[in-house]
């Protein structure tokens, strides 16, 4: 009997360790799926007329993605210079002073801004940026963008110089250095490597966002450098191309898709490769 | 060599020899130089300082900026539909009559279809590199794969589910004699719960690796079987951080917009089942914001957006709590 209670616990337990190894590996199948398939749809319509010509009108065979590439990559640049010093500069602020109360409202709000929809910050931008402007404009899209990247650049230099040792700032003031330069070249060198991952893994958020830019960079079907005017960005025309009833935007859309999911995979890998590097060398 | 080492020294104008020799004029003039320095130094602190406090309080004014943009833009639907507004059933912009329960009953159904799926998954996967393979190869291979999940745009999903899932959920349909669709809850339901598994399994993960190794021995010193030991001190002992994970998944659910437009099937009719095409409120958002001709429809856009913000802003503070709280036990 007891052994029989016995063997019936050890199956359990069996049961249960196959079951949870079943069911973590079945997760990465439709991630699978997914690679697999975008690129096989989307890796035969990359050439260099692909990426350096702008789309044709419906009917119209070939055409690119140009000025998607180029918006997108002038929008995100945009957001980073607005975001990056803020946040870095939020970061230190909450590590250096800890218990005040301002640190504390201010981490509260970046806890907020971190779980607020995408959508609901292309709404306020749309409110602070894009009426009073008078229509849609890049700007206003790279600023929702900045937005969203603030809360992961914040967390990441908090976090990150949270770490480091008390002793290294003892060590600056010790030698009679005024506090911006003990934070400036002692505490930020330290801590570049977090604070960089972080700043990547914004860009790689913000890459691929799409509803942020619905009402704010709006697209636009031709070349534009005007950052008051709307500009085409890759998750917009992704959006706009994949909904639309035509094959030839639906080719143009996987292709863009390509594109769009192997740079956002880089980054995300590049950035995981980077911090490991560096946290062997500290 | 020796002279070139000299000169250097020489030259330095804030080497300490220089303080030594302060009775010279040259003295004199390098220690008027270094006063002007401090100072000049002590200013630069008070306005590096300045500017730390100008942009955390810059933080604060930006998430409270976002908050009262909504609320007054809303104020016009607010005014017009009253509280009614929640649980209004028709969504009408022709004839000015906005009812969001629709979108919200659309919402709710999509997201907790998502979470009820991918909880299993999400869990599995904590379990796995919480509990039975902490390290090796293989796990950790799998959390980066796992991580990558949450990296794909949300955009990238809808195409995909547009172009997959969808024709596979519709011949799912006219075998079991719904009407076939495709687009429609379960649709984005299917595709929300691949998007959400990544967070709380990231969570719950690291909560496992919390669990104190005391515990878990002294179980198994008691004859415990591994899942006796999952079942009966891992579960309780990680119950609040395992609850965060969801709340935070659910909070990503409720705010996903672009994968859940692209598959719902838009339309602003009560669903009658989960097969049916609905709408969310983030879909609806996305839609028909730039379409929104008169004030009051482009306010009553707003104010789901407000109940949207608020409801996240709750979900995600509740979440961020538990886990700080067993963080700090």
């Amino acid at each position: 009997m007891a052994s029989n209670h016995v063997k019936y616990r050890i199956g359990k337990s069996t049961f249960f360790k196959g079951l949870t190894i079943l069911l973590a590996c079945a997760c990465v199948v439709p991630l699978i799926f997914i690679l697999i398939y975008i690129l096989q749809a989307g890796i035969t319509k990359i050439n260099w007329h692909f990426l350096t010509n702008l789309p044709k009108p419906v009917g119209e065979t070939g055409g690119g993605i140009a000025n998607a590439l180029l918006g997108s990559m002038i929008i995100i640049l945009v957001a980073s210079v607005i975001a990056i010093p803020f946040g870095i500069l939020c970061g230190i602020y909450l590590s250096e002073n800890k218990k005040s109360k301002l640190a504390y409202w201010s981490r509260l709000c970046v806890d907020i801004l971190q779980g607020v929809p995408s959508i609901v910050i292309g709404i306020v931008a749309y409110f602070w940026l894009v009426k009073p402007m008078g229509g849609f404009s890049a700007l206003s899209g790279s600023v929702a963008l900045a937005i969203m990247m603030l809360p992961i650049i914040i967390r990441s230099t908090e976090e990150t110089l949270k770490l480091l040792p008390d002793s290294l700032r003892e060590a600056g003031f010790a030698l009679g250095l005024p506090f911006h330069r003990v934070v400036l070249k002692v505490i930020v060198p330290c801590g570049i490597s977090g604070i960089l991952s972080g700043v990547m893994l914004s860009v790689a958020r913000i890459a691929g966002e799409t509803a942020p830019l619905l009402f704010t960079a709006f697209g636009n079907p031709y070349l534009s450098f005007n950052l008051l005017k709307p500009m085409q960005s890759l998750p917009l025309l992704i959006f706009n191309y994949a909904t639309s009833p035509y094959n030839d935007w639906h080719d143009l859309a996987w292709g863009a898709s390509c594109i769009l999911l192997i740079w956002v995979l880089a980054l995300n890998i590049f950035t995981k490769l980077m911090t490991r590097k560096w946290k062997v060398q500290l | 060599m020796e002279s070139s080492v000299d000169t250097k020294l020489a030259t330095r104008p804030n080497d300490n020899l220089g303080r030594v020799a302060s009775l010279k004029p040259q003295g004199t003039v390098s220690t008027t130089k270094r006063i002007k320095r401090s100072f000049r130094q002590i200013r630069a602190e008070k306005v590096f300082r300045r500017t730390l406090i100008i942009v955390a309080l810059a933080m604060v004014v930006l998430v409270l900026g976002i908050m009262v943009t909504l609320v007054i833009e809303s104020t016009l639907s607010i005014k017009s539909s009253g509280i009614g507004y929640l649980w209004g059933k028709t969504w009408d912009p022709v004839r000015d009559i906005f009812g969001a329960y629709p979108f919200i009953l659309g919402t709710l159904l999509t997201s907790f279809l998502a979470l009820f799926i991918s909880i299993p998954f999400s869990f599995a996967v904590a379990v796995f590199l919480g509990e039975y393979f902490p390290t090796g190869w293989f796990s950790n291979l799998l959390k980066n794969t796992v991580e990558l999940i949450a990296a794909v745009p949300s955009v990238i999903y809808g195409f995909w589910a547009l172009a997959v899932l969808v024709p596979i959920v519709r011949s799912f349909e006219s075998k079991i004699g719904v009407e076939p669709v495709g687009l429609g809850i379960f649709s984005s339901a299917l595709i929300l719960a691949v998007m959400i598994i990544p967070y709380a399994a990231s969570l719950g993960r690291s909560m496992i690796h919390m669990v104190p190794s005391n515990l878990k021995e002294a179980a198994y010193s008691l004859g415990a079987t591994r899942w006796e030991v999952i079942r009966a001190v891992i579960f309780p002992y990680t119950k609040s951080g395992l609850f965060a994970g969801i709340l935070l998944s659910l909070g990503r659910a409720l705010g996903e917009t672009m994968a859940v437009t692209m598959v719902i099937g838009n339309t602003s009719l009560i669903p009658k089942s989960i097969f049916a095409p609905g709408n969310t409120m983030a879909s609806v958002i996305a839609n028909e914001f730039t379409e929104a001709d008169h004030p009051v429809y482009l306010s009553a856009l707003i104010e789901l957006g407000l109940v949207l913000f608020l409801v996240t802003v709750v979900i995600n503070m509740i979440g961020k709590r538990m886990v700080s709280r067993f963080t700090n036990e």
